[in-house]
C-alpha cells in the first residue's frame, strides 16, 4: 500500500474544507479525482504535500506505512512525493537546469546517495527531456519565468520525471491546456507509469482521462469522496455532469 | 538556523582572542585621538615625504570645518574622533600551527564558501604553508607583471619609489575637500593598493588584493590608486569573501582610479565585514568613497560590489565621464539582514559628449534591517547625446525590513535619454513551497532565489569570486526566512 488517507479533515483559518476523506492508493495504480470547482480537490493535493497553510485537524496519513504528517514539505519531497501544480511559479534568474540540480541532489543527500556530477546530470536530462517530448532551450530559461500555460505544464512533467517519484499528485495539469500539450502531458504520465509507482490525477474534467486510462475515479464533493468507482464513472459524470451527484447525495 | 550563522560569525569574530590572536606581541600605536601630531607621527612612521605630510595637514585642517553627513538613510552612532587610535604599526599574529587548532565552526564557513584549505590556513592564521607562501608564487606573480611593466604594490612603497605619480594623482579623483570621511581617509590613511598599467598593456592576470604582500594588514583608512594609461586593460578585486573581522570600528577607505583614453577598468568588491550580531550589537562601519575618471576618450570604468558585511555601510562607487564616448557602469548586490543598515548608489557625471552609463542595482533587506539605493545621474549641457539606463530592484525577505530609493536625475541638454526603472519584490510562500515540494529546504531555496535575482550582477564578477559570492549570499541570508 503505497499511500492510506483515513477520516482527513483540514481546514483553513478555521474553515473547514476537507470533511473525513478516505483513500487507498496502492503501486501501479492511477486514481482520477474529479469534482466541481471549490470542493477540495487542490486542498486535498495541498495537505499531502505538506503545505502549512492548512490544519490537518482529525485523519490520518499513511505513506509507505510511515506517518505523512509529522514530515516535513521537502521530506516528503524526498521520501518520493511530487506535486504537479496547477499555477506553477517563476522564479527569475534560476534556470531548469539549476534548479533540477540542486534538487536531485537534495533528494539523493537524504537517500544517503553522492551528489549527482554534472556530466551524468546533463546525459539524465537530455533523457528525460525525449521522454516527456521538451525542447533543449526550454531547460535554459529560468523557471516559468515567461512560460505559457502549456510550457509551465510541461515543465511540471519534466520535473516529475526527473525526480522519479513514487507518488505523483497532478493538480489539474490539464487544465488550461491546448489538446497538442494534454497529450504531451499524458503521454509523458503513461511513460512514467510502472508498477511500482502510483499517480494520482485531479482534474475537472473528464477529457484528460481520455489519454490517461485511470483505474479508479472519485468523485470529491463538499469535502468528501461521494463517489468511487472503475473509468467508466469519468464517461458517466461526463455524460450526466455534477448536478447528477448531487442530486444523489 | 539563524542563531547558527550567527554562532559561526561570533564564533570567528571572538577567536582573535580566544585562540590568542590578540597576544602581547609589540606593537607601536599612535597616541589616542586625532590633532595634528597625530598626522605629524603617522607621517614620520612612514618616512614620508614633504609632500605627503604636507597633504595629510592640509585635510586633516580641513575636516575640522566638516561635519559628519546627514543625509544618508541611516541611524549612525555618535563616533568619538577623539576615542580612535589612529595608527599602529604592522603587528604579527600569533601563528596557530596546523588547521586542529582553529575553531571547527569557522572551518565549516569556509567550507560552505568553498574556500580552498591554503587560503583557509592563511585566513585563520595558521602558519602558511610553503605552497602559497613560497617566494616563488609571489615571484612568479611578481615577474609576470613586470614583464609588462605593471606596478602592483602597497600605497607605501609607491609613496617610496613612485612619488611622483602618487603625488600627480592622489586627490584628483577624490580631493580632500569631497566629504568628511574622504578628508579624514586622506588626513591619516595608513597604507593600501596601487597600481599602475602602462599604455597598451592588457593586464594578463585579476590584480587581487589577496597577491600583494602585506595585504592581511591594510588597516581602518585603506587608500587605493589604480593608473590605466592609454589603451590599457586591468581587472581588479578587492577584499575577501571570508568574514572578515577588524577590531577597529570605523572604517574611511578611499579608492581612485583613473583611465587614460581606451583605456579600461573593471574593480570588483566583495564586501563581508563584521555585520554585528542579531541583536545589532557591534559591526563594522564602513564609510567608503570611491570615485573613478574615464578621462580620455573611449575609456571604461565598470564597478561591481557585492556587500553583506558591516553594520552600516555608505558607499557610492561613481564614475566620471569625462572623455568623449567614455562608459561608466555600476553593477551592486547589496546585502543586509538583522540590523544592518546599507545606503549605497553610485553617481554618474556625464560630462563628454555620447557618454554612456549603466547601474544594475540589486538590494536584497532581511530581518529588521535598512536597505537603500542612492544614486545620481547628471548630464551636463555639453554631454550630448548621451545615455543612462539604470534599473534599481530591491527584495524583501520577511515584513520587518525596509528597502528605499532614492535615485537623482538631472540632465542639461535635450539629447540625451536617462532611463529608470524600478521594483520591488518579496520571496513569496508560493516560491518557498515550490522549492520544497521538490526536495530543497528553505535554506537551500532562499539561496536559489536570491542568487537568480542577482544574477545580472554575480554575472559580472570574475569567476574567481562569483561561485565565492553565491554562496555568500545564501550564508549571509541563512535564517532569515521561516
Amino acid at each position: 500500500m503505497l499511500l492510506k488517507i483515513t477520516n482527513l479533515h483540514a481546514s483553513i483559518k478555521g474553515k473547514e474544507i476537507l470533511k473525513g476523506i478516505n483513500l487507498v492508493v496502492n503501486k501501479g495504480e492511477v486514481h482520477a479525482i474529479m469534482g466541481p470547482n471549490g470542493t477540495g480537490k487542490s486542498t486535498l493535493a495541498s495537505v499531502i504535500a505538506g503545505r502549512d497553510v492548512f490544519d490537518v485537524t482529525e485523519g490520518e496519513v499513511l505513506y509507505n506505512a510511515k506517518n505523512l504528517l509529522t514530515l516535513s514539505v521537502e521530506e516528503r519531497a524526498r521520501e518520493g512525493i511530487f506535486l504537479g501544480f496547477q499555477y506553477p511559479v517563476e522564479i527569475p534568474g534560476v534556470s531548469i537546469t539549476n534548479f533540477m540540480r540542486t534538487a536531485v541532489n537534495e533528494i539523493r543527500k537524504y537517500r544517503g546517495l553522492d551528489p549527482m556530477g554534472a556530466g551524468e546530470f546533463l546525459k539524465m536530462m537530455e533523457e528525460k527531456k525525449k521522454l516527456v517530448e521538451i525542447t533543449s532551450n526550454l531547460t535554459n530559461r529560468s523557471v516559468n519565468e515567461g512560460f505559457s500555460g502549456g510550457e509551465k505544464k510541461r515543465n511540471e512533467i519534466f520535473q516529475m520525471a526527473m525526480l522519479e517519484p513514487t507518488l505523483a499528485i497532478l493538480d489539474e495539469t490539464d487544465s488550461g491546456l491546448d489538446i497538442d500539450a494534454l497529450r504531451v502531458v499524458a503521454n509523458g504520465v503513461n511513460k512514467l507509469r510502472t508498477s511500482e509507482n502510483g499517480f494520482v490525477v485531479i482534474t475537472h474534467y473528464q477529457r484528460l482521462l481520455d489519454y490517461i486510462i485511470p483505474d479508479f475515479v472519485h468523485v470529491l464533493f463538499e469535502g468528501r469522496i461521494v463517489k468511487s468507482g472503475g473509468k467508466e464513472l469519468a464517461m458517466e459524470l461526463e455524460e450526466k455532469g455534477y448536478d447528477w451527484i448531487k442530486q444523489q447525495l | 538556523m539563524g542563531s547558527d550563522s550567527n554562532n559561526i560569525i561570533d564564533a570567528y569574530t571572538s577567536g582573535e582572542y580566544k585562540y590568542g590572536f590578540h597576544t602581547d606581541i609589540e606593537t607601536e600605536y599612535a597616541p589616542i585621538g586625532l590633532n595634528e601630531d597625530t598626522v605629524r607621527y603617522i607621517s614620520a612612521q612612514k618616512n614620508e615625504p614633504a609632500f605627503l605630510l604636507e597633504y595629510r595637514l592640509k585635510a586633516y585642517r580641513h575636516w575640522l570645518t566638516m561635519k559628519m553627513p546627514t543625509w544618508p538613510h541611516l541611524e549612525i552612532p555618535p563616533i568619538d574622533y577623539q576615542g580612535i587610535i589612529y595608527y599602529a604599526a604592522p603587528k604579527k599574529k600569533k601563528e596557530l600551527s596546523s588547521l586542529d587548532e582553529v575553531d571547527p565552526e569557522l572551518l565549516e564557513t569556509f567550507n560552505k564558501l568553498g574556500i580552498s584549505l591554503e587560503e583557509q590556513k592563511k585566513l585563520s592564521g595558521v602558519a602558511v604553508d610553503a605552497v602559497i607562501d613560497s617566494v616563488s608564487v609571489k615571484t612568479t606573480f611578481s615577474e609576470t607583471l613586470a614583464k609588462h611593466g605593471i606596478i602592483f604594490c602597497s600605497f607605501s612603497e609607491a609613496v617610496k619609489n613612485h612619488p611622483d605619480l602618487v603625488k600627480q594623482y592622489m586627490g584628483s579623483v577624490v580631493p580632500y575637500t569631497d566629504n568628511f570621511f574622504a578628508a579624514l581617509n586622506s588626513a591619516v590613511f595608513s597604507d593600501g593598493s596601487f597600481c599602475f598599467i602602462p599604455k597598451g598593456v592588457r593586464c594578463p592576470v585579476e590584480l587581487s588584493t589577496y597577491f600583494r604582500i602585506n595585504a592581511a594588514n591594510t588597516g581602518q583608512f585603506e587608500r587605493t590608486l589604480i593608473l590605466a594609461e592609454e589603451g590599457s586593460y586591468v581587472s581588479y578585486m578587492e577584499g575577501c569573501t571570508a568574514p572578515q573581522r577588524d577590531k577597529n570600528q570605523l572604517h574611511a577607505a578611499v579608492v581612485e582610479i583613473v583611465a587614460m583614453k581606451d583605456a579600461q577598468v573593471k574593480y570588483s568588491t566583495v564586501q563581508n565585514w563584521y555585520p554585528g550580531d542579531k541583536n545589532g550589537k557591534g559591526g563594522i562601519y564602513n564609510f567608503v568613497t570611491k570615485r573613478g575618471i574615464c578621462k580620455g576618450s573611449n575609456s571604461k570604468i565598470s564597478w561591481t560590489q557585492v556587500e553583506t558585511g558591516s553594520a552600516i555601510t555608505w558607499k557610492y562607487p561613481s564614475c566620471i565621464l569625462l572623455g568623449d564616448n567614455s562608459v561608466g557602469e555600476f553593477y551592486s548586490v547589496a546585502v543586509t539582514n538583522n540590523y544592518q543598515q546599507a545606503d549605497t548608489g553610485t553617481k554618474m557625471l556625464h560630462l563628454g559628449r555620447n557618454t554612456k552609463s549603466t547601474i544594475i542595482s540589486k538590494g536584497i533587506s532581511a530581518g529588521r534591517s535598512n536597505n537603500s539605493y542612492r544614486g545620481l545621474v547628471r548630464i551636463s549641457k555639453n554631454a550630448v547625446n548621451s545615455r543612462n539606463y539604470s534599473q534599481c530592484d530591491s527584495l524583501l525577505l520577511g515584513d520587518k525590513c525596509g528597502a528605499h530609493t532614492f535615485p537623482y536625475i538631472q540632465t542639461e541638454n535635450k539629447s540625451s535619454i536617462v532611463e529608470h526603472e524600478a521594483t520591488t519584490s518579496k520571496i513569496s510562500e508560493d516560491q518557498l513551497f515550490y522549492c520544497q515540494q521538490r526536495g530543497i529546504d528553505t535554506e537551500s531555496a532562499v539561496g536559489l532565489i536570491v542568487n537568480g535575482y542577482a544574477k545580472e550582477v554575480l554575472k559580472q564578477l570574475p569567476m574567481e569570486f562569483a561561485v565565492e559570492a553565491q554562496k555568500l549570499l545564501s550564508i549571509s541570508l541563512e535564517g532569515s526566512v521561516g
